[in-house]
């Protein structure tokens, strides 16, 4: 058993990531929206975004996206557990699986996306 | 019910909404990114898909809820800033958010 104080700094450390991620996936939307949007221009219009799109600092922030996608998703599945549902395990473990099963979402996409 | 109650109750049923969508849009993300991506592969997909109008639109619709509300939580805590200014920018950044991602939906859904 964790001392309650290390239980929290992970707790804080989970909700500053949950915030943080929330943060930066608000400001991309507008732009992904705006991209998927050019569809309407025609099928070489989005084509040629994705082109330009394929280039290594795109695919890095690409991946980013992803994993920050997977930490928020991870993240606020702990809120809505600990807030909704009677749930008193290991909240540190939870915390551990989200961020090693949001890394391992960025690899798999960085792996899916390089092949 | 006070503002405070109904934007938690927002939040959280948005984001109940969202977990599931997310959860696929994940999955569909490392799926149709291998071998790199092309407009006739994406519209292919969703063109004329009631499916995937249904889908992206309750997508767009959740996303446009949770969005302000956290950012407005995280302008609070972070940086002070509340008042009915702070709150008619999130209105507006919500609104924003609606607009562009329901345009999306139309444009790559065809519907």
């Amino acid at each position: 058993m964790l001392p309650a104080n290390s239980q929290r700094h992970a707790g804080r450390y989970a909700a500053f990531a949950h915030r943080l991620s929330g943060v930066l996936l608000a400001v991309f939307l507008p732009f992904h929206f705006l991209a998927l949007g050019l569809a309407i221009e025609g099928e070489a219009r989005l084509d040629s975004f994705l082109a330009w799109s394929d280039q290594p600092l795109v695919k890095i922030a690409e991946w980013g996206l992803v994993t920050l996608l997977s930490v928020h998703l991870l993240a606020g599945l702990r809120v809505l557990t600990l807030e909704f549902l009677p749930w008193r395990g290991p909240r540190k473990a939870w915390i551990a699986v989200g961020a090693i099963v949001a890394a391992l979402t960025g690899i798999l996409f960085f792996v899916s996306a390089s092949a | 019910m006070q503002a405070a109650a109904l934007l938690f109750l927002a939040q959280r049923a948005s984001a109940l909404v969202l977990a599931p969508l997310v959860l696929v849009h994940l999955g569909l993300a490392i799926y149709a990114i291998h071998g790199g991506l092309t407009a006739a592969e994406i519209l292919g997909r969703t063109q004329g898909s009631a499916g995937w109008t249904l889908f992206y639109g309750l997508f767009v619709v959740a996303a446009a809820v949770h969005a302000p509300i956290g950012l407005r939580n995280v302008l609070r805590e972070w940086l002070g800033l509340k008042g009915l200014g702070v709150n008619l920018v999130l209105v507006g950044f919500g609104a924003v958010l609606l607009l562009l991602g329901l345009r999306a939906v139309a444009a790559v859904t065809g519907i």
